[in-house]
Formats: structure tokens, sequence, C-alpha cells
């Protein structure tokens, strides 16, 4: 494609200062985030200005003006700005940069009318592309907020025979958590397994609501002949309920499930070994 | 860049949100994830007190700054029935209902800055400020 040729870049390397102060000036409010990004986006746009063509922001010479946006897209996202306002901040360039064409060649209209319109199609591209960072943003955040925000729904499962393990995942504040611990304990009557392994690491947040659900939930096991092994606690966690004062006595935790596992197979009497390597080991067993 | 927002405390829904704005809080301001951990903990406890026995309320959580540091913080308010013996409610393991006690003394153990303000029929304040 043939190199347009512009005057945008010479104006904006001459009048950067007056029109950074002329664009902030029409913003709502203003921070040190926005005039930075306001100030990184002139520079940015000058250098894709000279370097490319104004008719598609796509091409590497635009690579720092889209990344100065994305960036600035995210961080304003995230502290809940609507893509709208994020997408108004872009666009309100047009009015101080087209008065400033408009000052700088007062006798040649022609000029004026190429570049406000050279200078139309690539701000509305990066409206278009701060108003898709946005979005996807808030996308990413609202699927966050949802995995936090999962029911808890868990299943009982049998690891072995006489180990059973309930893996916990979501928030245990709502009535269901009863239900679910109380599943455990009607699992532990009807199988009469003498281990069961709580697993936690879907737990996003360990209070004393969830402590002491815990501990019941232990308690009221061992009065049914099982003893329960709590896994899962990451380090974070560790070290967050021993802050909060929880004392969770003589109940064996563990880090990982797998732990967890070999310890509950042990008291069983069972343990885990390598194959012995003579002959490529003995053959797999048969699928049941 | 300071920031605040006010969100409602009624039931057990509104007190997994407020650990989640407050987690995105901490995020924001750069905590570590043990950190993090621990102000969602104790804003965890106040915000079910609030519920529980304010009778409901709100919490703010804000972005602040001293000395050159940052951290976030949240002030839970109820206007519930308030407590008479700040003293004996911030005793590790005293509960007036069924908890285990470990609520506010926790909180506080897991903050940097704590206070609570409350009287009997005045409602109660309680505010926690944990630094990056
Ligand atoms: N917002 C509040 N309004 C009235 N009383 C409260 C409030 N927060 C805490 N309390 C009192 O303080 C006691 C201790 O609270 P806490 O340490 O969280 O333990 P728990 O919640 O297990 O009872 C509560 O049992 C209650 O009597
Ligand atoms: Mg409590």
């Amino acid at each position: 494609m043939a190199q347009t040729s512009t005057v945008i870049p010479e104006a904006l390397l001459k009048h950067e200062a007056s029109l950074l102060s002329d664009w902030v000036a029409k913003q709502g409010k203003t921070g040190p985030e926005l005039h930075k990004a306001a100030r990184e986006f002139l520079g940015a746009f000058r250098e894709g200005a000279q370097s490319g063509s104004l008719d598609s922001i796509d091409g590497a010479a635009w690579e720092h003006a889209r990344e100065v946006l994305t960036d600035f897209s995210i961080e304003q996202s995230r502290q809940g700005v609507s893509a709208v306002e994020v997408a108004t901040f872009i666009l309100s360039l047009k009015e101080p940069l087209f008065a400033l064409l408009q000052r700088l060649y007062s006798q040649q209209p022609e000029i004026v009318a190429r570049e406000v319109w050279n200078a139309t199609r690539a701000i509305d591209q990066f409206a278009l592309h701060t108003t898709s960072v946005a979005l996807k943003t808030r996308e990413e955040l609202i699927a966050r907020q949802q995995s936090e925000m999962l029911e808890l729904s868990t299943p009982v499962v049998k690891l072995w025979d006489g180990v059973l393990a309930l893996p916990l995942i979501g928030t245990l504040d709502s009535e269901r958590t009863q239900v679910v611990m109380e599943n455990l304990l009607e699992e532990i009557v009807r199988s009469g397994a003498g281990v069961a392994i709580i697993d936690i690491t879907g737990v996003p947040t360990v209070d004393t609501l969830v402590a002491q659900h815990l501990l019941k939930t232990v308690a009221a096991a061992r009065l049914m002949g099982a003893e329960c092994i709590i896994s899962g606690i990451r380090p974070q966690i560790a070290a967050t309920i021993v802050h909060l004062g929880v004392d969770l006595g003589d109940v064996t935790t563990k880090a990982t499930l797998a732990d967890a596992f070999r310890i509950a197979l042990y008291r069983n009497g069972l343990q885990v070994t390598a194959r012995a390597a003579r002959n490529g080991g003995a053959p797999e067993p048969a699928r049941g | 860049m300071a920031w605040s927002e006010t969100l409602p405390l009624r039931s057990s829904e509104d007190v997994v949100t407020v650990r989640q704005r407050v987690r995105m809080a901490a995020d924001r301001e750069g905590f570590r994830l043990v950190d993090q951990t621990k102000i969602v903990t104790a804003a965890s406890e106040i915000a079910r007190n609030t519920v529980i026995y304010g009778g409901g309320g709100s919490a703010t959580i804000e972005g602040v700054e001293k000395n050159g540091r940052r951290g976030v913080r949240i002030t839970f308010e109820d206007n519930g029935p308030g407590i008479a013996d700040i003293e004996l409610a911030m005793k590790d393991g005293w509960t007036s209902g069924a908890g285990l006690g470990l609520g506010l003394s926790g909180a506080k153990r897991l903050s940097n800055e704590f206070e609570i303000v409350s009287a009997p029929g005045k409602g109660t304040r309680v505010t926690l400020t944990r630094w990056r």
C-alpha cells in the first residue's frame, strides 16, 4: 500500500505539550495514570504515523501505540471503569487534535480536510481496540468471581477399600455445607470406611466458620469409628489458620491429597511400592 | 490513585462478595498471596459478624497510603445491638452465639491495624488495615 503523506507527525512533534494539556483537560477526571497514558500514547501515535499508515493500526509500526492503550485499558477496567469510558478517553483526542490542525493550516482547507479524515480513521480504530480489551478484561474478572461463588457441590468418593475422600470445592458459607458434611458421615457408616480424607484445595478461604465445620465433622466421624485426614492445606492457609488461633488439635493434616492417600493406605496396612525393575517389571494389571 | 467502594452486608452471599472484592483490592495493590489471604480471612470474620450479630450493615473497601506504603482498609458498620463488653468479646474463644469465638481476636492478629467502636444500642464499627 502506498504511504499516505501526512503532516500529523510533524504537528504532534511541534505541539505535543499543548495538545497533551488540551486533551487531558477534556477528561472528566484526572490522575497520574491518565496523564501518563495520554503522554505515552501521543509519543507512540507520532512514531506510528511516521513509519506506518494511518489507514490501519494493525501493523508493526503501531505496536507501541496499541500496547500503551492495552495496558491502560486493562488497568482502568480492573478499577471498575467502564469500556465506554475507556473508549471516550481516546475519542476525546479528536477535538483538540482537529482544532490544532485547523489552527496550523487555516490557509489550506484541503490539508485540514485530508488530515482530519486520516486522524479520524486511526483514532476510531484505537477506540475499538481499547473497547475490546476493556470488555475482555471484565469478562475475565467476572469468570474469576463466578468460580469463587461456586456453590459447594461435592460427592463423596471411594479411593480404596476403607478409604473415602471428600474433595471440597467452593465456599462453605451456605446451608449446603451442613448437607455435604452429613453425606460424608452417612457414607462412612454405610461403607464402614476407617479413613476419610477431606480435601480443601478448592476452598478459597479458610476462616473460623470453615474450621468449625471441619472440626465438627472430624469429631462426628471419630464417633463413628473413622479417622479424618485434612488435605490441601496450602502454605498461605496454614499461616492464616495459625494467626486466627484455630487449633486443629490432633487432626492429621497434609499438604496434598496424594500425601493424605499414602497415609490412609498405610493405616489400612497397605503400601505403594515401585514394581521390580527386572524384566521391565510386572505386567500392567488387567482393567476391571 | 485513591479509590473506595461500599458493599451491602445482609446475607451470607454478601459475605462471599465482600471477600471476593477484598481479594481483588489486595491483588490490585500488589499484595503477596499470603498477605492477600490474611486480609481476606480477617474481612470474612468481621463481615460475618456484621451479618449475624449486627443484623446486617455495610463494608467499605479502600486503597490507602501512609509514608509511601500502600495498603487496603475495610470499614464494617452496622446499627445492631452493639457490644457491651468489648474486652470480653475480644477474648479468644468467647462467643455469645455458637461460633469458635475467634473472629474478632483472629481478625486483629491478621491485620496491621484494628479498631473497634461499639456501644449498646449504638451499633458497631470495625476497621481493619493491612499494609503491603
Ligand atoms: N457486629 C457485632 N454486633 C454485636 N455483637 C458482636 C458483633 N461482632 C461481634 N459481636 C460479639 O462478639 C462476640 C465474639 O465475636 P467473634 O470473636 O467473631 O466470635 P464468634 O463469631 O465465634 O461468636 C460475638 O459472639 C458477639 O457476641
Ligand atoms: Mg465471628
